[in-house]
């Protein structure tokens, strides 16, 4: 009786799931590895050349410098925080994380432009060059802005989780501050901060509007790419090539995220 | 910078103490802040500020009585509420089967749940928009084709619900996941059901009270996550708030980051409403600690 109940339970998101993410999923994967009504390959090689190729990297490397700095700049600040003796500060920080994680979009991007843009206000007092923004490095700065607010929150409740026993114990047996951090704590804290390194890519990786909202297509990023292709901007026959992008984009997000789950039981191993 | 004068005041009470991590923690701390609050004070002084014709409200005016703005935002709004409801329906009854009856699902369902991280929106929405024209050719003789024509009604578009309630699985299954860690379910649910308790009367009466935190910050995940979705609804052709703030922001820059600001003071205002109302509850969880401890 409580057996049947059981699975009962679970059938309603089973279905739901097969239907909402398995319909698209299989349509998606299909039309990926269809051209003109056969079987083939011709879009996944396509989007693997030329612009298409262009956009992937550049979506890749900007989503690998913005991981790598806000993981670097978020533990920082978390360190700060968490280390500090004013609760006040503590709490400021981590609630104003939690509101610019949670930050991002179009609003993220009119933000930028009304500070940093060609007539934004720190542009004219700092004589920023018109357009600086609307580059490669200006999106890393705008990403920071909602990817290091991430670490932080990652960060705090590991570095909360290091006791201060093991620093005693590690002092008492000689260590210095460097010794410390090199051979216990940052041990302890690596599957935490590559796990938030990966979250950092993910979330970079698939960021559309933002990107959308501010450059357009002055930098080449494979989910412009996607968007325009949906949007009917391709060429007559490779209506699909927008399917066979999405397929790489799934391909590369899956393997970063291959190396995320494991971390994330070795985390919760040592903290917690 | 208040922060900053506190810590001052730590060194001078306490001098003993090294100096040097306040002046590291002080080299952290400056930059961050000035990242963090310029955009906010010069997107403000943008929106109040007009080039020779001095300070004024009127983009704020102009955004509220603006053509849209009430229409998009309770279109948001109500595709939140509609997608926490059905997401909690979903996901809880599911996970508590998980843990009560049926283990050997439980991995089954940490994958599930976890797919959709690996799924960029994007590649979301390219999937459901070709899965919709698709379906539309294939079921036109069917009677499931008025269905699915209703289900893309411009007015209520139950597709982008579908669709968030996918997307917003993974943080409501992660925190429902660690709500449900802190509690022995199988013992309460057995405990409630032996004292004579209906199913319906377990699951509102004696999961979801001890739930309440977990619950709140998956609702909050959730109403964040849609009211500023943008790239699902846009390239679906709807327009809920995220994507009317960028219609008119084409014509007035200072009311398209008046929205902005006022999202964000909206994001801040429920992250503030969720963790006031678990401060107020928290209390009388944490009262037995207390009498334990005197």
């Amino acid at each position: 009786m409580t057996r049947s109940r059981g699975w009962l339970g679970a059938l309603p998101l089973l279905a739901f799931f097969a239907l909402v993410f398995g319909i698209p999923a299989a349509v998606l994967v299909a039309g990926a590895l269809t051209a003109g009504g056969e079987p083939s390959l011709a879009n996944i090689t396509q989007s693997l050349q030329g612009g298409y190729l262009t956009a992937m990297a550049g979506s890749v490397k900007l989503s690998a410098v913005v991981a790598v700095l806000g993981a670097v700049l978020g533990t920082l600040l978390a360190q700060a925080v968490v280390t500090s003796r004013s609760t006040l500060l503590r709490e400021s920080v981590l609630t104003a994380s939690g509101v610019l994680a949670n930050f991002g979009g179009v609003p993220l991007a009119f933000f930028w432009i009304a500070t940093l843009g060609n007539s934004g206000v720190v542009s004219g007092l700092v004589g920023l060059p018109t357009g600086a923004l609307y580059t490669f490095w200006g999106l890393v700065v705008v990403y920071l802005y909602f990817a290091v607010p991430l670490m932080v929150l990652v960060m705090a409740p590991a570095l909360d989780g290091l006791r201060p026993q093991w620093r005693e114990a590690a002092a008492n047996n000689g260590a210095t501050a460097w010794h410390y951090w090199r051979l216990v704590a940052l041990p302890v804290l690596t599957p935490a901060m590559l796990g938030g390194v990966v979250l950092l890519f993910g979330s970079a990786f698939s960021a559309y509007a933002t990107a959308n909202a501010m450059v357009g297509t002055v930098v080449p990023l494979v989910t412009l790419k996607i968007a325009s292709a949906l949007t009917g901007d391709v060429l007559v026959g490779h209506e699909n090539i927008a399917l066979a992008l999405s397929l790489d984009m799934v391909v590369v997000a899956g393997l970063v995220m291959a190396v995320y789950l494991p971390l994330q039981r070795r985390t919760s191993r040592w903290l917690h | 910078m208040a922060a900053l004068t506190g810590l001052e005041q730590v060194t001078a009470a306490a001098p003993a103490a090294p100096a040097r991590p306040r002046l590291w923690r002080g080299a952290v701390l400056l930059p961050a802040a000035a990242y963090f609050l310029v955009p906010l004070c010069a997107s403000l002084w943008y929106t109040v500020h007009t080039p020779g014709a001095g300070v004024s409200l009127a983009a704020y005016g102009e955004l509220v009585t603006a053509e849209g703005f009430a229409r998009s935002l309770l279109l948001s709004l109500s595709l939140a509420a509609a997608t926490i409801v059905l997401v909690l329906l979903l996901t809880l009854p599911a996970m508590l089967a998980v843990r009560l009856s049926a283990p050997r699902l439980r991995p089954v369902l940490e994958v599930l749940c976890t797919l959709p991280l690996v799924v960029p929106p994007i590649t979301f929405v390219a999937g459901i928009g070709t899965a919709l024209r698709t379906g539309a050719d294939v079921l036109a003789p069917t009677p499931f084709w008025a269905t699915l024509i209703a289900a893309q009604d411009p007015g209520f578009p139950v597709v982008l619900v579908l669709a968030y309630v996918v997307l917003v699985l993974p943080f409501v299954h992660r925190s429902l996941d660690a709500g449900l860690r802190t509690m022995d379910v199988r013992t309460l649910v057995e405990a409630a059901r032996n004292l004579g308790a209906s199913w319906p009367h377990v699951m509102f009466r004696v999961v979801m009270p001890n739930l309440r935190s977990a619950l709140a910050s998956a609702s909050f995940l959730t109403l964040a996550l849609v009211l500023g979705e943008y790239t699902v609804a846009s390239l679906l052709g709807y327009e809920p708030f995220a994507v009317w703030i960028v219609t008119v922001s084409g014509s007035k820059g200072q009311v398209s980051v008046a929205v902005s600001i006022l999202s964000l003071v909206l994001v801040w205002l429920l992250l503030l409403a969720m963790s006031g109302a678990l401060a107020r509850r928290n209390p009388v969880t944490a009262h037995p600690v207390k009498e334990r401890r005197t």
